[in-house]
């Protein structure tokens, strides 16, 4: 694919009013469910780590809870980049290795293919990170950033699961800036982005094109609407522009509640909407 | 944009204003702090607050003890933002928290309130079973004057047409002040957020005659991209800005704060003074009572600079206005 668009300024974010909306977001949605911890599942990757610093800054390094849970296949680095994470904010991270309870499960099936065995391991990341919200009266804090969510690049119950999500709206790309400005290590923010699900997983090569490349698009099509001719205008070509799209559209069940069959007159979320803030 | 730009500094900088956080409610309010009497000056308490989303009760505690420390501030008049009493999202809560203009909260307010004069945010049932957003303006405890949002917001992230019905009128009062004394009687004209939106609905306000506009809102804050961050708090920071000198009065901008379901309203209340300069820094994004001085002296030494009220051709504007009425009549 021949782009002509660069990551230029349409993304380019003003961290200073990110953050301090982000650390406010924070701070109001867990207090005001009656709440002063969460619980965040830390991967050795960048949104992981900036949803912690964020949280850090928010509710304060006693009251974050950060979780490393490697695989024995996952890359060593990730560990060592998720305490590196650890040490910089100064949070004390619980370690669970994931290894018994998949191997477990997956003796029952061993011709099982790596995106079966890589779903299984972020439901049982999500099932441990609800665990110990109830041990720890701690709410799950999500990492999820709009790329994946758009893309539909993420497991359904696994790292979709989570009770606030703070980096939905921010593309990846944003995710870097806001990675920097934050000061994070950069072995933490430098690196290719990776679901660490199996050995040697690239997101950019699993998608097959680049973060800066989709983010400028999906900015786009998404918050500007606009229309395949302008599109075409800026550079982009038909084949990139179909398979986004495409994506977008097959992953919209993913972003939605489950479809609930119409039969009285006041549905849920049909006809009976209340805010979640309800009486908050 | 400078908070005071050099060509406007001066005209309005008499009118002194002391800002600060709110205090407990127990701690002693400065009266009048830095505010010294001069001829029709009066005092506007702003309370930049985050009401808790649906609950009457407790929000209306607050409005109660905001009310004492203004008036044990020595206030004149307390302005609320947009749906003080309710929160802004409420969606199907809509005809749970209605109040009704002979109903208790509001009576409760006007009993607190005695002569301090307050503007308050609720949603109003009628007889009709209509839900209003509205503001109230209540003197002397009772209600004086009601001002039902006309232009209600149903695109982006607003919704308000699903769950609320739109007023259908824009009418300038006067402000009675009893406790300031006043060589003569202010008037004044509230839009709710999006009305200020129509140039229409102040250009009408200021051609009543009024002396202050007052603009409870509830701005959610939205944006990121560097260099235009918040675009909504620099739209609101142009319009206050813009219509206080163009219609040479006062603009009291009273907008929430806090956060609804993942949305932070950005605060930033702000008094402007009729040349377009700001009184004072704008509020922040937490909660804040915020005081400022007006004064009717600075009114008419704006107008007589900038006589863009006497010039102001009604007779044109009518005459324009029948012209394109009965063009469409015959489309």
């Amino acid at each position: 694919m021949s782009q002509t668009v660069s990551a230029a300024d349409a993304l380019r974010i003003d961290t200073e009013v990110v953050l301090s909306l982000l650390v406010g977001f924070v701070r109001e949605e867990v207090h005001k469910v009656g709440f002063q911890r969460v619980v965040v599942g830390l991967s050795g990757g960048v949104d992981s780590a900036v949803t912690a610093a964020v949280a850090q800054r928010a509710l304060g390094p006693d009251d974050v809870v950060p979780v490393i849970m490697p695989y024995r296949s996952s890359s060593p680095a990730s560990e060592a980049d998720a305490r590196a994470v650890c040490d910089q904010l100064g949070l004390r991270p619980v370690m669970v290795d994931i290894s018994p309870q998949i191997d477990a499960y997956f003796e029952r099936f061993p011709e099982v293919d790596r995106t079966r065995r890589g779903n299984k391991m972020a439901r049982e990341r999500m099932s441990i990170l609800y665990d110990l919200s109830f041990a720890e009266r701690a709410l799950v804090i999500g990492t999820s950033n709009k790329t994946e969510l758009l893309l539909g690049y993420s497991t359904v119950h696994g790292d979709m699961a989570h009770a606030l999500n703070p980096l939905g709206d921010l593309y990846k790309t944003q995710v870097w800036a806001l990675a920097r400005a934050l000061g994070l290590p950069d072995r933490v923010v430098d690196k290719p982005p990776s679901a660490d699900l199996w050995e040697g997983q690239s997101d950019e090569e699993e998608l097959g094109f680049q973060y800066a490349l989709v983010d400028v698009l999906l900015y786009y099509l998404v918050d500007e609407r606009r229309t395949r001719v302008e599109l075409r205008a800026l550079g982009y070509a038909d084949d990139f522009i179909d398979l986004i799209v495409q994506r977008v559209r097959d992953s919209q069940y993913k972003r939605r509640p489950p479809v609930i069959a119409k039969l009285s007159a006041r549905t849920i979320d049909r006809e009976f909407r209340y805010p979640r803030d309800w009486g908050r | 944009m400078s908070p005071t730009g050099p060509a406007t500094q001066g005209l309005a900088s008499d009118a002194a204003v002391a800002s600060r956080e709110t205090p407990p409610a127990d701690a002693p309010v400065a009266p009048r702090e830095g505010l010294e009497d001069t001829t029709g000056a009066v005092v506007v308490a702003l309370a930049q607050m985050a009401p808790r989303l649906g609950d009457v009760a407790t929000n209306l505690d607050r409005h109660l003890t905001m009310i004492d420390e203004a008036r044990r501030g020595e206030a004149d008049l307390l302005v609320f933002p947009e749906l003080s009493l309710t929160g802004y999202f409420l969606k199907d809560l809509v005809p749970e928290v209605a109040v009704r203009l002979d109903g208790p909260e509001l009576e409760r307010i006007a009993r607190a309130a005695g002569d301090l004069d307050v503007v308050v945010g609720c949603v109003l049932e009628s007889d009709e079973t209509r839900f209003h957003n509205s503001a109230i303006y209540i003197s002397g405890g009772a209600i004086r004057h009601v001002h039902r949002k006309v232009y209600l917001p149903t695109y982006g992230l607003f919704d308000e047409q699903r769950y609320l019905a739109a007023g259908d009128r824009f009418r300038a009062f006067e402000l009675l002040l009893p406790r300031a004394s006043q060589p003569r009687r202010w008037r004044a004209g509230i839009v709710v957020c999006e009305d200020m939106w129509h140039p229409s609905a102040p250009a009408l306000l200021a051609r009543q005659g009024i002396d202050i506009l007052i603009c409870p809102s509830a701005s959610p804050g939205r944006g990121i991209i560097q260099g235009a961050a918040l675009g909504t708090a620099l739209s609101y920071e142009w319009m206050t800005r813009t219509f206080a000198q163009l219609f040479t009065c006062y603009l009291v901008y009273c907008n929430r704060t806090g956060y609804e379901d993942g949305v932070a309203f950005w605060g930033g209340s702000r008094v402007v003074g009729p040349d377009g300069s700001l009184l004072s820094e704008p509020g922040g994004a937490g909660e804040a009572l915020m005081w400022h001085r007006l004064d009717l002296a600075t009114l008419r030494r704006v107008r007589i600079a900038y006589p863009l009220l006497r010039d102001e051709n009604d007779e044109l504007n009518d005459r324009e206005s029948d012209r394109i009425r009965s063009r469409r009549a015959q489309d």
